[in-house]
């Protein structure tokens, strides 16, 4: 309380943003550097987070909390926990290397960077708003900008890309209005999370509306709206568009970090607020995963457009992730209260959103870097550029082998526990998604073949190697990548306890209701 | 020594290795010689530390000598991962073997790869190797075991491709990966399998586990096979066999390291490590994969004239004999051809490698871009010019054929006679005995074969033969090293009974009892005895078998009492098969990988060009057609006709009444009379 460490973080963007509006539109440089120093100054705050973390505990950190708009019972809250704090800093190293990745734009920059700090707000805002009508308000900040920054950084189809991304998560955002407001009534009349953590369950049991179990409605409203950032099958067609007409830099947040949202609402809403129904859930969401996997590599083998099949691999990465939460019920009594199998799964499922934020950014990044000289993305139009930029082709190397989930990248410790968490509750489904293993690897080694080997393409022999400002932004990234893999530990130590305190409650209603 | 510094030296043995990768990675054009030499001083030390270790096993002779240690990895209250390293004879042994083949590919390629384009990046990928094996050697634990393991296929994917120019390397490279990884599915599932009943990822826990029942019956069936399907793929078993031989695509001294040597036994010694807790069932499958591989793969190596190819099918059908000896139990005896099939498979590579050199010098200089310099038919009459060559692939080919005086006849002769005690218990399963007979019948044959077409006779193409010369020394030391290692007694000393392989190998590595509670497992004492009954009966069998082979082949190839040709016109479909390797490439393309390329361009026009153009957009366009009605009725109903309605009624009024506003005073005052009289008279009445 003394200090607003939090509170810093959510708005250092925003100063940032308002010092960019001051300069005169022709000073670009000054725009970039600015938006830098506020990325770069979040980026350290959130570092100074990490070191002040208690690892001890699974509970809200920081706490921060204000009045707001007393007479509804709206306040400012902020906290930090296990589930929030990677996805914040996450979010920090992104934009930071976002500032980067954008450097080369050369339309409306002023109102490209001070649109881009206000994403930056909407989406820490989103992860760290312990107040229901807060976290609701960062979501919706966080639409407006990504919009025009699709629809006029975009490519050639970016203004339906736009508009389609925006519709299709107002959707969304209007199913989980709909959720909370039955929330804030039902427990009395309060946004505050963390009550109604405490007080949704007892208060929605045995509640219906129209017959239907009152909770169970509030849970796929909420599902819906969380399903459709995930994204989860069959909610995720507006992704590729998205992915492949947004400029690079908003790709790699779009990949990075938008996805994460959707991943972060089901754990911090569903899961904590619903718990009951997680036990009547997971099943649906274990298969959801499994489709998700399949579907997603199946999309991306068949894709020409090296964007879209990086888009395609994030569909079916996340499907990991999916399989990963539903592991959560194998600690209940009825599946043999295996505690190490839903630990590996919820553990898992947070660490693959990281490594996907991670990996995805990579792949986004060195995809933009290719268009850049080539001026297309069309895998079969390449061709033995390993001979003409060996140290891109190397980096691409590393980051499809991340990709493809290869074990000592991090990768693969997720994907490893996701699956090993869920397959004791979820056996076929588990073992019909290690397909993936085979198909991740096929879609993204046949790519790295034809672009990459084979004969040198004669009209691609002088593309410039990839250069100073290029490497910046993935080096770090691909760093990550490399340490989590070999020792995951420093990550999971961060995030254990929150999940026990995820697990444990679950386990306990699974204890009370266990017939749901 | 003691067990501890066991541990360090295995850490330096391991990360040597990669300390080099990473050097010549970052640096390596700058330095000079590319940096080779960084390599090879790294394995160089490696091998020194093996060389150490091994010597002071030999000193203090324990057989059962065992270290373990170990790290946690992940360590959440229940879930927990603890990596780690195991120590032993079988250990200390292949880190030898791995260390010393890798040395010689190393020193070999000096020469072969002089001048090529990525000729650091080549030694780089080696130490990358290097480091994985010994990692999949060291490995206490499945979790590690399956990193190294996915590891070394990296390394084989990128070696593989060191000419990633042509084609065929760049698919070769991607079919190895993929091959690899159907039977990591596998492996995976294994690990799951045993994890969701034991909880545990170390060999000792998981052998606990199965001795106190923890995990027992079809579970730890299906997940010795599961395990078993990962040793497939890495050690090229039917039907994971296809990419072994394509793997030829890569530099020759990179074959015989990785592609004949160590890496593809690493799925021999994975099962060997976890053989303890192969079920009956699981044993049963094992030991039909291994059987059928050897006799399948000798088959095909029969008719090919590509020399790596030949080598290539030997290694696949040499992989089967040790995964044979897994199944029947005789896991220790497949251990063994491990070690010896190294050294004298290593061997034959580096001298077709040295062939090939020669040949391709011969055909350059010739300006001969046409003929293929891997082709046997192109060869012949090398004996005189490549004498050193000759003479060590001579020997190599008799320790293969299983000769006496040789290793390879200690070794098959331990495999045959576990399957022959084994058949002996269990007479339904003769089919094991005829794969292993039959496989060494063929394989004495077609490796005679390879060395009179190569060697002997007049040379096809009378113009090269004057500028087939010698390779250097730093490719001819390696050759004789290893030549020289395919002799017995390396492997029996102290003894020096050459028909007995008794001696420190057998004194060392002792075979341990199976964990799994059933009866029809027998313990490894019963194995033993049953192998020393029927190690006569094997003998007698292998030699005949060998010396028939060795006969014909020289019928055959040397003499040409019997014509080759005629034979394959009068066998005329089975050669076909042969020679097209049973037309498996064409068949999995066919039924396997173009059906999923197919599938997915469904799935992929499915979701963009029906489910999002038609589907989701279908909300937006019904959106739209909904508003544009609603559109209408707002105007023309609601706006046009009511609102504007009553503005246009009220208009209408208005224009009605404002034809009395005429704006004439003369008008208003005579309203006003009006007015005034029709009040008055209201009034009065």
């Amino acid at each position: 309380m003394e200090n607003h460490l939090l509170s810093w973080i959510v708005w250092i963007p925003v100063i940032g943003m308002v010092a960019v509006t001051l300069i005169p539109r022709d000073q670009t440089n000054a725009i970039k550097w600015t938006a830098a120093a506020a990325a770069g100054i979040q980026l350290i705050f959130s570092l100074i987070l990490l070191a002040r973390f208690d690892l001890t505990t699974g509970d809200f950190q920081m706490y921060e909390s204000a009045q707001w708009i007393p007479s509804l019972n709206i306040t400012y809250q902020l906290g930090v926990d296990g589930l929030s704090l990677p996805m914040v800093v996450l979010t920090a190293i992104l934009f930071f290397i976002g500032v980067f990745v954008s450097w080369k734009i050369d339309k409306a920059v002023k109102g490209y960077f001070a649109l881009l700090l206000l994403l930056d707000t909407g989406i820490v805002g989103v992860f760290l708003s312990l107040d229901f009508f807060l976290f609701y308000v960062f979501w919706e900040v966080m639409l407006l900008p990504m919009y025009f920054l699709i629809g006029m950084w975009g490519g050639p189809q970016r203004e339906y890309a736009a508009i389609k991304f925006f519709l299709y998560t107002l959707v969304g955002s209007v199913l989980m209005l709909i959720a909370i407001l039955a929330l804030y009534f039902t427990c009395g009349h309060t946004f505050d999370m963390i009550t109604i953590m405490e007080t949704a369950s007892p208060n929605l049991a045995g509640v219906t509306w129209w017959g239907l179990d009152a909770m169970k409605v509030i849970w796929i409203l909420l599902f819906i709206g969380f399903a459709i950032k995930v994204p989860v099958f069959p909610f995720h067609t507006w992704l590729p568009l998205a992915h492949v007409e947004a400029p690079t830099a908003i790709s790699v947040i779009l990949a990075g970090i938008l996805l994460k949202l959707g991943a972060y609402g089901l754990l911090r809403v569903n899961y904590a607020m619903l718990p009951d129904a997680v036990w009547w859930f997971a099943g649906a969401m274990a298969i959801l995963g499994l489709i998700n996997v399949v579907w997603g590599a199946l999309c991306a083998l068949a894709q020409k457009d090296l964007k879209k099949l990086v888009a395609y691999s994030s569909i079916n990465h996340m499907g990991y992730a999916m399989i990963g939460m539903a592991a959560v019920i194998a600690a209940g009594a009825a599946n043999g209260s295996n505690y190490a199998a839903a630990q590996a799964g919820l553990n898992g499922a947070v660490f693959q959103m990281f490594n996907h934020g991670t990996i995805s950014a990579m792949l986004f990044i060195l995809v933009g870097v290719i268009y850049d000289r080539a001026h297309h993305r069309d895998i079969n139009g390449f061709g033995g550029l390993a001979t003409s930029m060996p140290i891109y082709s190397g980096i691409v190397a590393l980051a499809f082998f991340a990709g493809l989930g290869l074990p000592s990248l991090s990768g693969f410790v997720s994907e490893a526990m996701c699956f090993l968490g869920a397959f004791p509750v979820f056996r076929t489904i588990v073992i019909l998604a290690t397909i993936g293993i085979l198909l991740n690897a096929a879609y993204f080694l046949w790519a790295f073949q034809r672009m990459f080997l084979g004969k040198l393409n004669e009209k691609y022999k002088d593309l410039p190697e990839i250069n100073g400002r290029e490497l910046f932004t993935v080096v770090p990234l691909a760093v990550i990548t490399i340490l989590f893999g070999i020792y995951p530990w420093p990550f999971l130590k961060y995030i254990g306890e929150t999940m026990n305190v995820l697990i444990d409650q679950i386990v306990a209603i699974g204890g009370i209701a266990g017939v749901m | 020594m003691t067990e501890n510094i066991f541990i360090d030296y295995s850490l330096l043995i391991l990360f040597l290795p990669l300390v080099s990768f990473l050097i010549l990675v970052f640096t390596g054009k700058r330095l000079p010689r590319q940096g080779d030499w960084v390599g090879i001083g790294a394995i160089l030390t490696t091998l020194a530390l093996s060389i150490s270790m091994f010597v002071s096993m030999l000193i203090e002779y324990e057989p059962g000598f065992s270290h373990e240690a170990s790290f946690s990895w992940i360590n959440l209250s229940a879930f927990q991962v603890d990596l780690g390293f195991l120590v032993d004879n079988i250990t200390i042994i292949m880190l030898l073997v791995v260390s010393l083949i890798s040395s010689m590919t190393h020193i070999f390629s000096t020469k072969y790869l002089e001048g090529d384009i990525r000729y650091s990046r080549y030694y780089a990928y080696l130490g990358l190797f290097t480091f994985s094996m010994n990692g999949i050697v060291l490995a206490n634990n499945l979790i590690s075991l399956y990193m190294f393991w996915e590891l070394v296929g990296v390394s084989s994917y990128l070696l593989i491709q060191h000419w990633f120019e042509k084609d065929s390397a760049a698919d070769a490279a991607k079919k190895a990966f993929l091959t690899n990884r159907v039977g990591d599915i596998g492996f995976f599932i294994g690990i799951m399998l045993i994890f969701s009943t034991v909880g545990a990822f170390t060999y000792s826990d998981i052998f606990a586990g199965v001795a106190d029942g923890t995990i027992g019956g079809t579970i730890l069936t299906f997940a010795g096979i599961g395990l078993f399907l990962g040793a497939m793929g890495k050690s090229s078993q039917f039907p994971l066999h296809i990419w072994l031989p394509d793997a030829m695509e890569g530099p020759t001294p990179v074959s015989a390291l990785m592609h004949a040597a160590t890496m593809v036994a690493a799925g021999v010694y994975m099962s060997v490590r976890i053989f303890p807790l192969f079920t009956p069932d699981a044993l049963t499958v094992v030991a039909y994969v291994g059987g059928f591989t050897a006799l399948f793969a000798a088959s095909i190596a029969i008719t090919q004239n590509d020399i790596k190819k030949v080598l290539a099918y030997s290694t696949v059908s040499q992989l089967g004999y040790m995964i044979l000896a897994v199944g029947t139990g005789a896991y220790i005896a497949g251990f063994f051809h491990l070690v010896t099939h190294a050294m004298f498979k290593a061997c034959l590579f580096y001298c077709s490698g040295s062939v090939i050199h020669a040949m391709h010098h011969a055909l350059h200089k010739k300006h001969d871009h046409e003929t293929d310099p891997q082709d046997m038919r192109n060869m012949g009459g090398f004996k005189d010019k490549m004498p050193v060559t000759y003479a060590t692939m001579l020997i190599a080919t008799l320790a293969i054929s299983g000769v006496p005086l040789f290793s390879g006849f200690l070794s098959k002769d331990a495999v045959l006679a576990g399957t022959l005690s084994f058949v002996i218990h269990h007479p339904e399963h003769f089919f094991l005995a005829i794969c292993g007979f039959g496989a060494a019948l063929i394989t004495a044959f077609y490796m005679f074969r390879l060395i009179f077409m190569t060697f002997h006779g007049s040379p096809t193409k009378k113009e090269l033969i004057d500028d087939i010369h010698e390779s250097p020394k730093a490719m001819t030391y390696p050759l004789i090293l290893l030549a020289t290692l395919s002799f017995f007694i390396f492997y029996t000393l102290p003894s020096v009974n050459p028909i007995s392989d008794h001696g420190w190998f057998k004194d060392l590595v002792v075979p341990q009892d199976s964990f799994v509670q059933d009866s029809a497992i027998l313990s490894a004492h019963e194995i033993e005895e049953g192998m020393h009954h029927a190690h006569y009966l094997a003998m007698a069998l292998s030699l005949l078998v060998a010396g028939l082979g060795i006969g014909l082949s020289w019928m055959m190839y040397y003499r040409k009492i019997l014509s080759a040709d005629e034979w394959a016109k009068k066998t005329g479909p089975m050669y076909n098969l042969s020679l097209n390797k049973y037309y498996f490439d064409e068949n999995y393309q066919k039924y396997l990988i173009q059906p999923v390329l197919k599938l997915a361009d469904k799935v992929a026009y499915i979701d963009w060009d029906l489910y999002d153009k038609y589907f989701i957009n279908g909300f937006g366009r019904v959106t739209d057609w909904i508003s544009r009605i609603t559109g209408r009725l707002d105007y023309e109903g609601i706006d046009q006709t009511l609102v504007d309605g009553v503005g246009r009624s009220a208009g209408k009024m208005g224009s009605g009444l404002k034809q009395i506003q005429t704006g004439k005073l003369q008008n208003y005052l005579l309203f006003v009379l009006a007015g005034v009289i029709v009040i008055l008279v209201f009034q009065t009445i």
